[in-house]
């Protein structure tokens, strides 16, 4: 019996039909494409009145099979499955073409958009007629999840979830937990001490008995999918024991090795070989430098092990491999800084006290090397003018477009710091001025009252090349006042680079592992930018805080309670659908070559000795395909992408194409 | 039970198949005792003028071996077709194009070169470098060729199939059973081909592992061992992709699968198939490496994926260079 197919073309408003013509594509539809029983189009399919046209044409009609041509399936393809379901077709006969993101929004030309949308529907159409109905299926929830990511954003997830009383297994890179935020003095707009608000929150999951954490570790590996991920965690040797040492910090004080500090302290301070980056860092354990240390280095001293009165340190630990299940998991992996070097006509580690926003942060820092007095790098001078540079790294087309976001606000909350603390004068070189959360336009007319400057411009030259008597000695920055539109040169003691907020190193390689993409400039893709932001295409898998993209610390936290809202609900339910779009064998084709045994990402593949076959495991393939095109007879199809859905999708997109013998063959 | 009629005919091939008809031994004298054969130009003398006087369906069964390159091959299977109840594609080159088929990577033109002009190839003395024509007056009248097509075409791109039959040759004993579902009126659906829907290594006794392949080697330049699975061992085995029904012949005298019985139902293009499965098992990420190891290891790519099916394949032929004359099929009749 000939399938009867619906086809429906969404104008998605003027999104569409701004540079389609709808109505042309559906009464062509109806005329042109076999086995057409309904065409329309509409304003908007995804509307409910849209969805009842398809409810109602199955029941009326009696459609078997369904084509909806409008945006991608990404936002609305579960919308017409349910309606379909809802009419009692099955989900998986309806099929959407995408011709919104694929032909509207980039195209001008009316008449080829028009072609192009005919021969998408064409395709779909042809290819809706061989789709199967198929039945999706559940797996259970692991209630266990994975935090990659220690800042604030993953804390705050890592506590949601572990007060709503779900083991939580939080993995940091660093020794302690706390990230960015543990480094700074004060948050804005509302100068609160940092430490004041996220020491609590750090001892807290250090201590919560429903979070296992594992600090100076790395994630190594995952398998598996939503549900029941298979994790590896790697957890390096820290030469000192986790479970005897009580963080006394007795061999810190003792080791006689004393290294610049150019991750807490961001170069401006001195750590131990062995030691824990900050006084509060959680856990207290430390960890040895093995590069760093006199023992590691020559194989003498051992003052640490001497010291120890619980006998922790152990020089012979090696790294360890820790194998764990979970449900979910959030990446909250935050940012690096911008390398200031970069931007060589700034200065940065070629004239003194140039400083990076990272280093002026502990600078000011009560508990940072100067004890937070705001001094020139010869440790004494109070500088009588300080510069502030924004968008240093950001906003330029040289190197990262986007706007960092928090710099304007840091810019004045250091600007703050410099009056109240010293008597200098503050400069402050903007391209634009973006205080835009709550509070924060408040908080930069403060600063024009406090007698901030604020100059518009952007720096050309921060130099100490001195033209006038007054410059002596002194860092002159070169701008142009675009308000005044004067080229001009102010001498400072001290200058700022507000650095931009970057992509981790190694974010490319973090989301491979965990099945996501990132964006051009390298923050991992949300599900979808506005409604759904703490998600990811792979199901399971979410982003909180800044690896997402720059972000304040209220953003921050707000995606990361966010996240294990998310978890916390998929727990609950303790099911998750799964698509059945899967891979299976055909055991009579099978011979049992073996071709496809380590080819699944997904380790779903596995073979039976007895039987002499290949066997999918349903549960754990993701159905990406891998194994079917692998397959050297055939034998492994991959439901709903199947040979002669493809074929027939080919052959609807070239409907109006000459048979490709004629072309060759002279007519026959 | 009146005798059924048997054609069995011959076109681009090497006869082969033909002789293959023959190794089915004493049973041959059972297949003489239930058909008449009408046509088997090969066996016995028969006229085309007489198969063309015969009522159109007369002929029960056709087996035809071999592609399809000239006119006259066109106008035999056109002809065949329509005085067969049942037309068997026969072997190999009837149903994939096998060896001949290789040669649609040149034109017309360059295979008359490789064999006409005096080269390398053939040692043939062609000083006035003459080449084969159609039609060649002569002071007794004109003698005719068949055309020669720049592509050779298998017997279905030609004419309607109902069965084939895989194998360079088809295998005694998968005749004897063709033969014999034939007689006895059990035949699978039109369209098939007659075998199992299974591959080589189903069959294959070697002892396989899951595969990773870090170097390809070719037969002669290694002693494969005796248990374990060719392909494992670095040669290219087609056994993954080929259609079972020859209880794996060559693997069982330590020789690689080279692929004659075509590819599984539901596999558009076997080629391409066993490459995608090679690639898959190359065990590097480095694409260097995998550059080295397929062009250290597989010279030849065509000859070794596509050895028995280019003409059956989705590429068919190679792309013809701009300027060369495309030869129009004309009807199989007037050529003649």
């Amino acid at each position: 019996m000939a399938e009867k197919v619906g086809i429906y073309v969404c104008h998605c408003g003027s999104n569409i039909a701004g540079t389609v013509d709808c109505e042309e594509v559906a009464r062509w539809a109806g005329q042109n494409i076999r086995d057409v029983a309904v065409a329309r189009d509409y304003k908007f399919m995804c509307s409910s009145l849209g969805q009842q046209l398809i409810e109602d044409d199955i029941k009326k009609e009696g459609l078997t099979r369904v084509v909806v041509a409008a945006c991608s399936p990404h936002l609305h393809e579960k919308t017409f499955r349910r309606a379909c379901q809802n009419a009692g077709l099955n989900p998986y006969l309806c099929h959407m073409t995408n011709v919104r993101e694929h032909v509207s929004w980039v195209n001008n030309d009316k008449k080829a958009g028009t072609e192009k949308v005919k021969s998408l529907v064409s395709a779909a159409a042809e290819r809706v007629k061989h789709q199967q109905p198929l039945e999706p299926f559940f797996v259970k929830v692991n209630p266990a999840t994975l935090v990659i990511g220690g800042g604030i954003a993953g804390l705050q997830a890592t506590l949601e979830l572990a007060d709503a009383g779900y083991p939580v297994y939080l993995v940091e890179r660093e020794p302690s937990i706390g990230g960015h935020m543990a480094q700074f003095d004060k948050t804005f707009p509302t100068l609160d001490c940092s430490a004041c608000i996220l020491t609590p929150k750090m001892s807290e999951v250090g201590q919560h008995e429903n979070v296992t954490m594992f600090t100076y570790s790395e994630l190594e590996e995952v398998s598996g999918s939503v549900g029941s991920f298979k994790v590896k965690i790697r957890k390096r040797a820290r030469y000192v024991d986790y479970d005897k040492c009580t963080g006394c910090g007795i061999c810190v004080e003792k080791c006689p090795r004393k290294v610049v500090d150019d991750d807490f302290e961001a170069g401006l301070g001195y750590r131990k070989a062995i030691y824990t980056p900050f006084p509060q860092a959680v856990p207290r354990v430390p960890v040895i430098d093995t590069a760093n240390c006199t023992y590691f280095q020559s194989g003498k001293c051992k003052v640490c092990s001497k010291v120890c009165p619980t006998d922790a340190v152990r020089y012979d630990q090696q790294d360890e491999i820790v194998e764990l299940e979970v449900g979910n998991i959030v990446l909250a992996t935050g940012w690096k800084l911008f390398d200031c070097k970069r931007l060589p006509n700034y200065g940065f580690g070629r004239l003194a006290n140039v400083y990076t926003n990272l280093e002026f942060e502990r600078l000011c820092n009560a508990a940072g090397p100067t004890n937070g007095k705001i001094v020139l790098r010869d440790g004494k001078t109070e500088p009588q003018r300080v510069a502030i540079i924004h968008c240093v790294g950001s906003r330029d087309s040289r190197y990262n477009s986007f706007c960092s976001a928090v710099c304007c606000m840091a810019a004045m909350k250091f600007g703050h710091l410099v009056l109240e603390k010293t008597n200098a004068e503050v400069y402050s070189f903007y391209i634009d001025m973006r205080p835009n959360q709550k509070d924060y336009e408040e908080f930069y007319q403060r600063l024009l009252e406090e007698g901030m400057h604020f100059v518009r411009g952007r720096v050309a030259e921060v130099t100490d090349a001195a033209r006038r008597p007054e410059e002596q000695g002194k860092l002159i920055v070169q701008y142009e006042d675009t308000l005044l539109g004067e080229q001009k040169r102010l001498p400072v003691d001290m200058v700022i680079l507000m650095g931009a907020m970057e992509p981790q190193a190694d974010a490319k390689e973090m989301g491979l592992k965990c099945g996501i993409s990132c964006s051009m400039a390298g923050w991992f893709t949300e599900r979808h930018p506005k409604l759904d932001p703490v998600a990811t295409m792979t199901d399971g898998v979410f982003v909180a805080g800044v690896c997402q993209g720059p972000k304040d610390i209220p953003a921050a936290v707000a995606q990361g309670a966010a996240a294990a809202a998310r978890i916390s609900g998929m727990i609950t339910n303790g099911k998750v659908m799964i698509e059945p779009i899967v891979a299976s064998i055909d055991e009579e084709s099978c011979s049992g070559c073996r071709v496809c045994n380590n080819m699944c990402p997904y380790n779903a593949i596995e073979f039976d000795e007895t039987k002499n076959v290949s066997r999918v495991i349903t549960a754990m393939c993701k159905g990406c395909g891998t194994c079917v095109a692998a397959c050297p007879c055939d034998a492994i199809s991959g439901a709903h992408f199947k040979n002669e859905q493809i074929y027939a999708e080919i052959e609807g997109i070239l409907w109006d194409a000459q048979p490709a013998a004629a072309a060759t063959e002279g007519g026959r | 039970m009146s005798k059924g009629k048997l054609a069995i005919y011959w076109a681009a091939s090497c006869g082969g198949c033909e002789i293959a008809v023959l190794a089915i031994d004493e049973k041959i004298l059972k297949v003489a005792e239930l058909f008449d054969i009408v046509f088997w130009p090969c066996a016995a003398d028969g006229k085309v003028r007489d198969v063309e006087k015969l009522p159109d369906g007369s002929i029960d069964v056709c087996l035809f071996n071999g592609g399809i390159r000239t006119s006259e091959q066109e106008y035999m299977a056109q002809l065949l077709r329509r005085k067969s109840k049942v037309l068997v594609s026969f072997g190999s080159c009837a149903s994939e194009g096998c060896i001949p088929g290789l040669s649609n990577v040149n034109t017309k033109r360059e295979i008359f070169d490789a064999v006409y002009k005096q080269g390398e190839m053939t040692h043939c003395e062609n000083p006035q470098d003459l080449r084969p024509q159609p039609h060649t007056k002569v002071p007794e009248g004109t003698l005719y060729l068949p055309v020669f097509y720049d592509t050779l075409r298998t017997l279905d791109q030609t004419v309607e199939v109902d069965y084939s039959l895989p194998g360079c040759p088809p295998e005694a004993e998968n005749i004897w059973a063709a033969l014999t579902a034939i007689i006895e009126n059990k035949l699978p659906p039109k369209g098939a081909v007659i075998g199992r829907n299974t591959t080589v290594c189903d069959e294959c006794p070697r002892k396989r592992n899951e595969k990773k392949i870090k170097k390809f080697y070719r037969t002669w330049q290694i002693q494969p061992d005796e248990e374990t699975c060719l392909l494992e061992q670095g040669l290219v085995c087609c056994g993954v992709a080929t259609r079972a029904g020859c209880k794996a012949l060559c693997p069982q005298v330590n020789s690689p699968c080279i692929g004659c019985h075509g590819a599984n139902d539901g596999v558009a293009d076997f080629g391409a198939r066993l490459m995608s499965a090679l690639a898959s098992v190359i065990d590097s990420n480095d694409p260097e490496e995998i550059d080295r190891i397929i062009h250290e290891g597989i010279p030849d790519p065509v000859g070794t994926f596509y050895r028995f099916s280019l003409a059956r394949s989705l590429l068919r032929r190679s792309k013809k260079p701009n300027g060369v004359e495309v030869e129009v099929h004309r009807p199989a009749a007037a050529a003649r």
